[in-house]
């Protein structure tokens, strides 16, 4: 476990991370996400003990790394940056000098050789670290962290230099550490936390901009709603139509995709849903919607607006008992949605048994449609039935969350 | 700190350095024996212990010009100093590294005792146990003083020259003490020079004075490199 109180680090005037302070609970890989100078390698050194703190706390498994440094860095295993490999050593001469550096006390060649296989390093075990391409340094780097197996793995930028392969590779094995070990891995690439980590921190000139789930952080920035419809029709007046849409907070035609037609991109205030109305409106006047999609915003346009600076707000965690609230809520409101296109279909059938006895020669035909809108009717009941049953789930852990 | 000095012995022997270092040494101590005990036919070798002074002086900083400051280069620091080791023992680990590779150079004196030994019957051991572990300590202190000003810069050949640099400062300390007339300051200058002091050993007379000197010495520079390196954290 890794708590970092108000930690600090000021090179003369500038302040290169400023007041950051969060927990990494066991078994937990947290991703260190900033643009390049964000402070992600300074705080790493500072977790490691490589530099000290100019004012705050690091405790690495409840021991301060300033105050009992040899304890508490029996606990890391570290790979900086820069992987700092001695070039005219062999690999195998390098982790074993690390084994002896790090008072191993595991059994030497079968330790060893486990490492070596972990990050697919066997077959250079006897080369000369200097003659190793990138990819293979960037592993034997990863290698001399995991010597000594420490619960705490500190990785910054670990998949720099590899190929795609190894990078995916790389990533397998770091989720598998991650089950047992306190993984910190920095990235600016997004993909790479997206994929491989459960929490994110994303800081920006020193400071937190954001810390949740991986999950959370791309769910509660995207609810600022946007659509992107693709309409056939007079560009002027299409703008004018949705402008006057109740809720539609911004609206721009994009670029010509197709000849005369734009993409419309639409802002909405937050909970309302304009689509319905948007297409009747298209609709009575004879225009044509080609498309339309709600824009989500990715991990990468989060990244972006955060680090560019732009004023989002970032909601803090919801309690568990609210999100799930939440989604009972939804359920439920889709459960009544599918009711009514259950009912309503119902009464299409009814209609069409109507009809069928109104017109006897065109009975077959009538009767056949009939059957269909009532299997329909009974497909649509079914799903009823689901979303019902979900949303008395929802409920329940949503109960549940209230007793915690 | 095993680890650490069993790494840099290997390293000096990976690279020429361990090797063109103990070449000129032997070459110049040869020449020093050959012309002055096989040439006079003495047994005295005070000549050849006092001479290595200057050969020692210009090629020990070459021996310790890179060992804090590669580190520091390829970021292999980082590796140290984030592993459960204490600054001291890793500075110690280089040290005495380096005081071995030496060791290795003055092994050439053996020979040429054996020789003397050979054809003289006869050596003074006294003179000679002296010579050799003032050489030791003088040696030992020039490699504290350059293994210190590596750990403060990033370039090798600033460590070697400015090594060499404060090595002979300290040699003429005591040269131009003799020049000096307020009587304070040039005895603190006497007593900071480390000719006179070594050139008494070489003439057969122990003082433990002087050995304390060299002693302290190595201990000061070694602690201001711990020192040097634990501050660079605090930057």
């Amino acid at each position: 476990m890794i708590e970092v109180q108000n930690l600090t680090k000021q090179y003369g005037v500038k302040k290169a991370v400023d007041d950051l302070s969060f927990t990494v609970n066991d078994g937990e890989i947290l991703g260190f996400l900033g643009p390049n100078g964000a402070g992600k390698s300074t705080t790493m050194n500072m977790l490691t003990g490589y530099i000290s703190s100019t004012s705050g706390k690091a405790l690495i498994n409840g021991i301060d790394i300033l105050e009992d440094p040899i304890e508490a860095k029996k606990n890391i295993g570290y790979l900086p940056e820069i992987p700092p490999l001695y070039l005219d050593m062999t690999v195998k001469d390098y982790l074993n000098f690390i084994y002896d550096l790090k008072k191993c006390k595991l059994p030497r060649k079968a330790h060893l050789a486990d490492v070596c296989n972990l990050v697919m390093i066997t077959d250079v075990y006897d080369r000369i670290i200097r003659n190793l391409s990138k990819g293979y340094k960037q592993r034997v780097g990863l290698a001399q962290a995991l010597v000594g197996n420490p619960p705490i793995l500190i990785l910054d930028e670990p998949t720099v230099g590899l190929d795609p392969k190894q990078i995916i590779e790389i990533r397998t094995l770091i989720k598998r550490l991650g089950k047992k070990h306190t993984v910190i891995l920095s990235s600016h690439i997004l993909s790479e936390i997206q994929a491989v980590c459960d929490r994110i921190i994303i800081i920006n000139g020193g400071k937190i901009a954001a810390d949740d789930t991986t999950e959370n952080l791309t769910k509660n920035i995207s609810t600022d709603h946007r659509l992107i419809a693709r309409i056939d029709g007079p560009r002027e007046e299409i703008l004018k139509t949705i402008k006057s849409i109740s809720g539609v907070v911004k609206v721009v035609a994009d670029m010509e995709r197709e000849k005369g037609i734009y993409d419309y991109e639409i802002e909405t205030k937050e909970n309302t849903d304009i689509r319905r109305e948007l297409f009747k409106r298209v609709v009575s006047r004879n225009w044509v919607i080609l498309g339309l999609k709600s824009s989500e915003m990715t991990l990468e346009d989060i990244f972006l607006r955060i680090t560019m600076g732009d004023n989002v707000v970032i909601k803090t965690k919801k309690s568990p008992e609210n999100s799930t609230e939440e989604k009972a809520a939804e359920a439920d409101a889709k459960a009544e949605e599918y009711e009514k296109k259950a009912g309503e279909s119902d009464s299409k059938a009814e209609e069409y048994e109507k009809k069928a006895e109104e017109a006897d020669p065109k009975d077959g035909e009538y009767e056949k449609k009939a059957e269909e809108a009532d299997s329909k009717a009974e497909e649509n009941e079914k799903k009823a039935e689901k979303a019902d049953t979900k949303s008395k789930k929802q409920g329940k852990k949503s109960s549940k969350g209230g007793k915690k | 700190m095993g680890a650490i000095f069993r790494r840099e012995l290997k390293a000096y022997f990976t690279s020429p350095i361990a090797y063109i270092f103990i070449a000129v040494f032997y070459i110049y101590s040869s020449i020093f024996f050959v012309g002055y005990n096989l040439g006079y036919g003495t047994t005295d070798m005070s000549v050849v212990f006092s001479n290595v002074f200057t050969v020692i002086m210009i090629i020990l900083p070459l021996l310790t010009m890179r060992l804090f400051t590669e580190e520091k280069r390829q970021r292999t620091d980082q590796c140290l100093l984030t592993a459960p080791v204490n600054l001291f023992s890793i500075v110690m680990g280089k040290f005495l590294a380096a005081v071995c590779i030496f060791l290795c150079a003055m092994a050439i004196y053996v020979p040429y005792i054996i020789t003397l030994l050979v054809f003289a019957g006869n050596v003074a051991w006294a003179t000679i146990i002296g010579n050799f572990v003032a050489l030791l300590l003088l040696g030992a202190s020039f490699i504290s003083i350059g293994i210190f000003v590596s750990a403060m810069t990033e370039n090798q050949v600033v460590a070697a020259i400015v090594s060499f640099i404060i090595i002979i400062l300290f040699y003429f300390v005591d040269m131009l003490a003799g020049n000096v007339q307020i009587e304070w300051l040039r005895s603190i200058m006497l007593a900071l020079g480390f000719y006179n002091r070594y050139y008494e050993f070489t003439t057969g007379i122990l003082n433990v004075t002087s050995l304390l000197y060299f002693v302290s010495a190595i201990f000061i520079f070694n602690f201001l490199t711990v020192r040097v390196l634990e501050k660079r954290r605090w930057d």
